[in-house]
């Protein structure tokens, strides 16, 4: 079973409350649930809808055709009739005028109003789909309890049983095969990562679509102890992080591509003064203000060398809310180990998509913080910030800790004491001393994750959360026809670009076909860059909506098999 | 006293010879020696410019950070470790200029930290052009007709954004700066102290002789509680500019407002384990 229903309606509606306790259920009764959000930058009116994906087996991604629309509003009707299935349904108040076969016209409003309340209109929605699935009632009447405690709660579960009462079951449903799962989205899983972490401070500038890392933190700030600042812009933000990272603590900051473009001067402070850093990038088509609640891959080349002058750096692009939570504790152990700053890339699309997970495993987490505490250093032998060591990496010491030790750190160039220095030698030597440690980062660079075929002719390249639509795409073209020598490597680590699996597989690929969400196809063109391979073909969208299984079938069936 | 203060850094100080830094640099170490405290346990904060190399004039920790951003790093630091005594040394361009925007900010926010702008009224390092403390028809290489920008009232602005220490002193007066230096650090809250103190290469209107004649000491009757008396005085400038403590007031600083932080040790000595986590996943259960 997979079914995927569509609520539509305008920002201010109640939309995100019906999908909300209509998912929960679903996951509460144990199916793989799979949410999709398309919202507007506007907080009324407008168009918005949320696509709610189930399953008994799990989901990786949303997809184009749907099974049940419930339109709150005739954009809705307009807009997404024409995308179910032959023998999919929209539901909708009699109010809206009928115009196919495929709607069903419900008195939705009036059984609000008899309910109470006209506001309820989305409980008498909520009661309609679960009866519409044959779902258990007890649990949601349990949620919309809750939720509504204090806007008319039993209003709502009247409303929510006319709505039952409206429709006989329509579908059944196997019994859900989860017991315990998490529902989460991208953005969360990075904020619980970074708990998991030993985050202590979360310095950032609201931006969409970032801010429900620092939602997420800010909700747990008390009682995990974290100081969340809502800097006065991103420069602040930043610099603010490096600040309590010099310090000692594990800080991070968060920001979409505008406020990272604002970033990247203290990015270079971080990669000079050799302060470890998190930072993430939850990325949307840019350029300036571009499309601020849309999704697309078009950072990526200039995250690679964001910041004037060279720094090493680490970039690590995130492919779905699991790997998000696991990914984010390991950037805060790179961070500390090669006191270089990390740069998680993520995009609207995962920051927004709410999947069901297996429940994190805590015991795979280690914080490492690779800290000196040698008390050798002495009046004689004092501490040096940027001693030049046979390791390439100079002892970290916490300032503060030590009496008679002083840590001294330093934008301009300097020497081991982290003084301004002049000298053409000592420049030389802390930048081959900063720019060597990518020697070493490149031994734990994790290779992509390879999908379909071991030994693919048509080799796929893909990045960050492509990776979901992309896996459901090669899995139904190979279903399709299993003579397809089809396969992709879909990179989490991007920098130092791990190449060893890449130039394995190009040997035998007769053709590497590159899948982006830019224009310019900025992976081919780092794989040019790092490896000289040449990919002859880009599939690549900038629409600012995130590709579906369908659209990534139709594309490589039109341009490549 | 200064070779032998344990502030004493051996790095070679770049400052013109006759720069009012020079004697800025002797009152800091002498107001940190009389109180007390150890090079350990403060850091000096900076952005970039002539003062803003100071950190590498003291033997304490210390973080040189980007022109304009001497603060959001001091404000990191503090919160990690609410040990450290951190004071911010700067230019005015850096200060009010480049970094204006953190500034009205951290006011705002009164965390613990102590600023000393070094005031020159004049860009130093890039050699000579208006600091947005020159004064209006004050020429430049680029302000060739004079300045014509209204100049930044340091005083007033930080009186009203809620800073909750506001003073000037001169490196003229000695005794006092070193007072005013040490009850600055001392305040708790953010403590901003506007030192005049002369460029002699590119400020020849601003001069150590100017600063004399025009400043005077607030007399001991003055009081620094009363908000509009203070803002009334940080506007006297034609008929003498006060040097002193301007404003004072108590108000719970950003570590005392946040229970984080004013519950518990520093956040630099808390031991963090990964399943401090567990409990927060039951809410996507």
């Amino acid at each position: 079973m997979d079914y995927n229903v569509l609520i539509g309606g305008s920002a201010g509606q109640g939309m995100d409350t019906l999908a909300s306790l209509f998912q929960r259920s679903l996951h509460r009764h144990g199916y793989h649930v799979f949410v999709h959000k398309d919202y507007m930058s506007r907080v009324r009116g407008g168009h918005n809808f949320i696509q709610i994906r189930f399953s008994d087996v799990p989901l990786v991604s949303h997809r184009d055709q749907l099974d049940l629309v419930v339109a709150l509003d005739e954009t809705t009707v307009k807009e997404h009739l024409p995308r179910l299935q032959e023998n999919g349904f929209l539901l909708a108040d009699e109010e809206i005028k009928n115009q196919s076969d495929q709607m069903i016209s419900f008195p939705i409003n009036k059984s609000a109003k008899e309910a109470g309340n006209a506001k309820t209109y989305t409980s008498v929605f909520l009661g309609l789909l679960l009866k519409w699935y044959g779902l258990p009632f007890e649990q949601t009447e349990a949620f919309l309890l809750e939720t509504f405690h204090d806007k008319s709660p039993e209003a709502n579960v009247k409303a929510f049983q006319a709505g039952a009462a409206l429709t006989k079951g329509k579908v059944e449903l196997p019994s859900g095969p989860l017991s315990d799962h998490l529902l989460i989205d991208g953005n969360q899983a990075i904020a619980l990562g970074a708990i998991a972490a030993g985050v202590t401070f979360y310095s950032a500038y609201p931006m969409t679509p970032s801010t429900s890392i620092m939602n997420t933190l800010a909700a747990h700030q008390v009682e995990a102890g974290i100081v969340v600042e809502q800097a006065e812009d991103e420069l602040a933000a930043i610099n603010m992080a490096i600040g309590a990272n010099y310090a000692g603590i594990r800080a991070m900051t968060g920001t979409s591509g505008g406020g990272f473009s604002l970033m990247t001067e203290a990015l270079g402070l971080a990669g000079i003064t050799e302060t470890p850093l998190v930072v993430a990038n939850v990325q949307r088509p840019g350029p300036a203000t571009g499309f601020p609640t849309r999704t697309e891959q078009s950072d990526l080349s200039f995250i690679l060398t964001a910041s004037h002058g060279e720094i090493p750096r680490i970039v690590i692009s995130l492919r779905n809310p699991e790997e998000s939570f696991y990914q984010t504790a390991r950037a805060f152990n790179l961070s500390e180990k090669y006191q270089v700053p990390v740069i998680l890339l993520s995009d609207q699309y995962l920051a927004d998509y709410t999947v069901t997970v297996p429940v994190f495993d805590v015991s795979r987490i280690t914080i490492d913080r690779h800290l000196s505490d040698d008390s050798s250093y002495s009046e004689e032998h004092p501490y040096q910030r940027y001693a030049l060591t046979d390791n390439g990496l100079s002892p970290r010491l916490v300032p503060g800790k030590f009496p008679g030790q002083v840590v001294l750190a330093d934008s301009d160039e300097h020497d081991e004491d982290g003084h301004i220095t002049e000298s053409a030698e000592v420049r030389i030597n802390m930048m081959k001393k900063r720019m060597g440690k990518l020697e070493m980062i490149k031994d734990e660079m994790q290779e992509p994750w390879h999908i379909g075929d071991a030994h693919p002719d048509i080799l796929i390249v893909a990045w960050g959360s492509i990776a979901g639509p992309l896996e459901e795409a090669i899995n139904r073209l190979r279903e399709e026809d299993e003579t397809r020598s089809l396969g992709a490597l879909v990179f989490g680590d991007l920098w130092p670009l791990p190449t060893n699996q890449l130039t394995s597989l190009a040997e035998k690929a007769k053709i590497i076909v590159n899948i982006e969400q830019n224009f310019t196809g900025q992976l081919a063109k780092l794989i040019r860059q790092e490896t000289g391979l040449h990919c002859s073909k880009n599939i690549l969208k900038y629409d600012g909506r995130q590709m579906t299984p369908e659209f990534i079938v139709e594309l490589l069936k039109q341009e490549v098999l | 006293m200064n070779e032998s203060s344990r502030f004493h850094s051996s790095d070679e100080v770049a400052w013109c010879p006759g720069c009012g830094n020079h004697a800025l640099l002797s009152i800091l170490k002498q107001a940190l020696e009389e109180l007390e405290k150890k090079p350990h346990e403060v850091l000096i904060c900076s952005g970039i410019g002539q003062a803003a190399k100071t950190p590498h004039y003291v033997n304490a920790n210390g973080f040189n950070g980007l022109h304009g951003r001497a603060i959001p790093p001091a404000f990191g630091a503090k919160v990690a470790n609410k040990d450290l005594t951190v004071i911010i040394n700067s230019g005015d361009g850096d200060s009010y200029g480049e970094g204006g925007n953190h500034l009205i900010h951290n006011m705002r926010r009164n965390l613990d930290i102590t600023h000393f702008v070094h005031d020159n009224m004049i860009y130093g390092l890039t050699k000579g052009q208006a600091s947005p403390t020159t004064r209006t028809g004050h020429t430049t290489g680029i302000q060739t007709e004079g300045v014509v920008l209204n100049p930044l009232n340091p005083l007033a602005l930080a009186i009203t954004m809620g800073a909750t220490f506001v003073a000037r002193g001169f490196v003229g007066e000695k005794e006092q700066l070193v007072e005013l230096m040490k009850q600055a650090i001392t305040h708790k809250g953010y403590a901003l102290l506007d030192i005049f103190q002369p460029c002699v290469i590119f400020n020849k209107i601003n001069t150590f002789q100017w600063y004399k004649e025009h400043t005077f000491r607030l007399p001991e009757s003055y009081d620094p509680t009363d908000r509009a008396t203070a803002l009334q005085m940080a506007f006297e400038w034609d008929n003498g500019i006060p040097l002193g403590v301007l404003f004072k007031e108590d108000r719970a600083t950003y570590t005392e407002s946040i229970e984080v932080l004013r519950e518990g040790p520093p956040l630099v000595d808390r031991e963090l384990k990964p399943d401090r986590v567990v409990p927060f996943l039951d809410d996507y259960k």
